[in-house]
């Protein structure tokens, strides 16, 4: 992977032989770079919304009282801020990248299925529809949480409904992505690229395709049963029929766990492939970490229960998913010293990708150990269902995964524009970002600590300060975002050339290509040493 | 920008010192059982362990990122393995992971033993309340929050306990090992005293089991701790650990309480008496959905005021309730609408009719009697 020789050289004159234009160019595209960056925009753009709804949330909590918001709006409001964030901003944003690296860095000249992935793209807008004009219907959006547990989600009026078959429709969008990304990485290699030779970002990409493959039909499945408890009179989740509302539990976490790394693990390749380019020097244990990745896959679909320690299940069904959870921390460290081994007598230098790779390094394992901590089922017992629990999945989703797509995005961006970023806005972006994030969730540790329970829209008073932080940083967090889009506008409009290598340390076929990638790419397979 | 930071910064300092006052409480509440201790003790264990690991692994990064760079002229390593290195640090954090299990697994067997108690509770979670059954005492109650809606809007200074004040609190000896036996009626609730290191789902259709022996006397006070809905923030636990006589004086008072209201329903009440007693029913347990003016929240909580069911007729020419009509929709509910009939007695449920009926715009102008509720029931 680290040695490769091009045999292809970019063809301008191809660019011109005729692809639509305008609209349909993007309607009916079946190009990898074009529907990559579609998702990346419909990602951004769900970001942007769903940070929008936290903001409502944090305003209505920025004082002990109700003062803008009534409660069961409060309650639309998380719910379609963990929906939003989750299949609308984090999983899209993931398979953009996947999109527009996975055949510039095995060397394909497209994704397998071109047609397939037009359709995994456009599944997502009638799914995007159906959530947010959610809020307009009878009785506004979801409100029963995003895990939308029953027996309380059977109580939801039609915008469960609508949530419900969003979801679906976002499975399918899902499953057919991940189709195709395998079968790109498995039939679509150039020559010479061996699995064992191919970048970190491609592996984690493949595991988590298998995860959801392995995951979304379980979703499919719990959804399913709940839509027929609500309107076709059976009673999976209803005791009095002979149900069991915490089989829903179950059902759920049996793909909501593996959905937890199917957040995560692309970002870990994202990681993977920044920082040796950053540190000029290879991926510290390459094989480990490949094993590494699949071993927390494996035991992703064993731990689902460690959301359910306060259900009451049996002391040995207690004791097996605290041992699990726990051993999941094994191959996550060995991910974390990696990546500092990686750095370990480097030569770094600290562009908006390195530093952004670094703070995730630094913040996601804090996540990881707040993890451990709740993973301790007694302690748990404190802590579930508690800000703990909060400020735990922010520090991995949003130190994790989507600090992660920010640096990726700084590092591929000049591959995709042809232009460098601002620097220094860049530098601004981050500083803003991560500085506002601890801000905004460092303090939930300890109001969950001391007991402040979440999806309340009110608070007794011992909480007030720390919520009044929590709120001022998530303000300054989500303005910091705008200054994102502008550093990504001005960097398409224009900006310092890139080369094609863009980054000094950086090795691997996309830098083969010129920047920006053209059209195609790799029409003629490179050959890979 | 300038103002906001400086402002911040000011809090942050003034976070840092006042962080032993009670108002930026930083870890969990004292503990006043045995378990609520040893989760406390592993909780900080862990905490220290964590600690230590990130303070030697973050040095390390630090000290790279401050060493290796290009800007110092740092020149790039080519090494890119190490087996026995990748082998030591799988291998210690395993071993860490095991002296942590140890202790936890104890303590799990431990919250699991709810055998040998000293006395059993049953806890129903409703939305949005708690229900105290104290078994073989005869002494059944509904705790509600005690807040007013004045505080929770605003109009009104809060108090020391806002949101977690109730009217009627959970009453233990010290030093008994309680059972608590937990249901609900309508949504998954979780009742929760992190003093006690107590917190368990209450699942409707499912008995779960759970149990604390608090070693202090005191008032413990605790939150629903799983979303039930609109006012999931607004049901409170409180739970007073007393002495053994005053626990025995409250059950004798308790159980007097029950006597008298229960002789309330063979006397044959005026209109009046019945509407004002009503008035009082339903701000307690009727407008936190169907608002106090009786207009409701569409469409998940009708209107009361020109409501059919309020409007049309309880009793059918046999004499009995009609199916769909007021008293069948109080006593047994449907869908969202709670069943009454085991939380109310019958002289509540006859006043609130009537005040339903006769107030909140409605004039039907009849009278429901208590006698009338209890031969229906």
């Amino acid at each position: 992977m680290s040695t490769t020789t091009a045999t292809h050289h970019d063809d301008h004159a191809h660019d011109s032989h005729g692809h639509p234009t305008g609209l349909m160019r993007w309607v009916k595209s079946t190009n990898h770079k074009d529907i990559g960056t579609m998702y990346l925009w419909f990602s951004f753009t769900m970001f942007l919304f769903a940070g929008a709804l936290a903001m409502l949330i944090r305003l209505e909590l920025f004082q002990p009282g109700l003062q803008f918001v009534q409660p069961e709006t409060f309650n639309q409001l998380t719910t379609l801020h963990g929906l939003i964030m989750i299949f609308g901003a984090i999983m899209p944003a993931f398979v953009g990248f996947a999109n527009w690296q996975v055949p510039l860095m095995i060397g394909a000249p497209d994704m397998a299925f071109p047609r397939l992935n037009n359709m995994s793209f456009w599944l997502l807008i009638p799914a995007a529809i159906l959530l947010l004009s959610s809020f307009f219907v009878p009785g506004g959006a979801a409100a029963g949480g995003w895990t939308m547990y029953p027996p309380l989600s059977v109580q939801g009026g039609m915008s469960v409904d609508m949530s419900v078959f969003a979801l679906h429709i976002l499975g399918v969008s899902s499953i057919v992505g991940s189709i195709n990304i395998i079968t790109t990485i498995f039939n679509m290699r150039a020559p010479g690229m061996t699995l064992m030779k191919m970048p970190m970002f491609v592996w984690t990409w493949l595991i988590t395709a298998y995860l959801l493959i392995a995951a979304m039909p379980v979703l499919a499945g719990a959804l399913t049963m709940l839509i027929t408890d609500r309107h076709f009179g059976t009673h999976f989740f209803n005791a009095a029929g002979g149900g069991d509302p915490v089989l829903f539990q179950h059902v759920f976490w049996f793909f909501g766990h593996p959905e937890v790394y199917i957040m995560i693990l692309p970002a870990f390749g994202i990681l993977s492939t920044i920082i040796p380019t950053f540190a000029r020097k290879p991926l510290f244990g390459y094989a480990s970490m490949v094993y590494a990745t699949a071993a927390i896959a494996v035991l992703s679909f064993v731990v689902w229960a460690h959301h359910m320690f306060t259900t009451g299940m049996p002391v040995a069904g207690q004791l097996f998913f605290m041992y699990s959870t726990m051993l999941i921390s094994v191959p996550t460290g060995v991910k974390v010293f990696n990546w500092l081994a990686t750095m370990w007598k480097g030569s770094m230098t600290f562009e908006t990708p390195m530093l952004f790779a670094v703070a995730v390094v630094f913040l996601f394992t804090i996540g990881g150990f707040s993890g451990l901590v709740c993973a301790i089922l007694p302690v748990d017992i404190q802590l579930q269902d508690t800000y703990y629990v909060v400020a735990h999945f922010h520090y991995v989703l949003f130190s994790g995964a989507a600090m992660s797509i920010m640096g990726g995005v700084y590092y591929w961006i000049p591959k995709w524009t042809g232009h460098m970023y601002d620097e220094t806005l860049g530098k601004w972006h981050f500083w803003l970002t991560t500085i506002a994030f601890n801000v905004t969730f460092f303090p939930m540790h300890f109001t969950g600590l001391a007991g402040m329970p979440r999806r309340v829209p009110d608070y007794s008073q011992q909480f007030a300060e720390f919520n009044m932080i929590s709120s001022l940083g998530a303000f300054a967090l989500g303005l910091s975002q705008l200054l994102f889009l502008y550093v990504v506008i001005k960097c398409i409009r224009g900006g310092a050339k890139a080369t094609n290598q863009v980054w000094e340390g950086a090795h691997g076929l996309e830098w083969t290509v010129a920047s920006p990638a053209p059209f195609h790419t790799f029409e003629t397979p490179p050959l890979v040493k | 920008m300038n103002k906001k930071a400086i402002y911040f910064l000011g809090m942050v300092l003034s976070m840092v010192a006042g962080s032993a006052q009670a108002a930026y409480a930083l870890n969990l509440h004292a503990p006043v059982t045995e378990i609520a201790r040893q989760i406390y003790d592993l909780h900080m264990l862990i905490v220290y362990i964590c600690l230590g690991i990130f303070v030697v692994v973050f040095s390390i990064m630090f000290y790279s990122l401050y060493k290796h760079r290009k800007s110092v002229g740092h020149q790039a390593a080519k090494f890119h393995e190490h087996h026995v290195l990748e082998i030591v640090w799988t291998i210690i954090p395993a071993l860490i992971l095991l002296a942590i299990a140890f202790p936890a697994t104890k303590t799990i067997f431990a919250m699991k033993d709810t055998t040998a108690a000293d006395m059993s509770v049953k806890v129903t979670g409703h939305q949005w309340k708690w229900e105290y059954e104290y078994l073989d005492k005869d002494v059944k109650f509904i705790s509600n929050l005690s807040t007013t809606e004045d505080q929770i809007n605003n109009r009104a200074e809060k108090g020391e306990n806002y949101l977690l004040e109730v009217d009627n609190p959970m009453v233990v000896p010290v030093g008994k090992k309680v059972r608590l036996v937990l249901t609900a009626e309508d949504v998954i609730h979780s009742w929760s005293v992190p003093s006690f290191g107590v917190k368990q789902d209450a699942i409707p259709g499912f008995i779960k089991e759970t149990w604390f022996r608090a070693d202090k006397p005191g008032t413990y006070r605790g939150q629903c701790s799983e979303l039930c809905g609109k006012n999931h923030g607004f049901m409170p636990i409180v739970v007073e650990a007393v002495t053994e006589d005053k626990y025995n004086e409250w059950i004798a008072s308790k159980q007097e309480a029950a006597k008298t209201a229960n002789a309330g329903a063979d006397k044959v009440w005026t209109k009046e008496d019945l509407i004002a007693n009503g008035k009082t029913v339903y701000e307690k347990n009727c407008a936190v959905c169907h608002q106090a003016s009786g207009a409701g929240l569409p469409p998940a909580f009708p209107a009361l005021t020109g409501s059919k069911i309020a409007n049309a007729p309880i009793f059918g020419a046999d004499g009995k309730y009609l199916k769909d009509g007021h008293l069948d929709r109080v006593l047994n509910g449907v869908r969202v609408m709670p069943s009454w009939k085991a939380l109310l007695n019958d002289v509540e449920i006859a006043s609130v009719i009537t005040y339903e009926r006769n107030a909140l715009g409605n004039s039907v102008g009849d009278v429901l009697q208590p006698a009338q509720v209890k031969s229906a029931r």
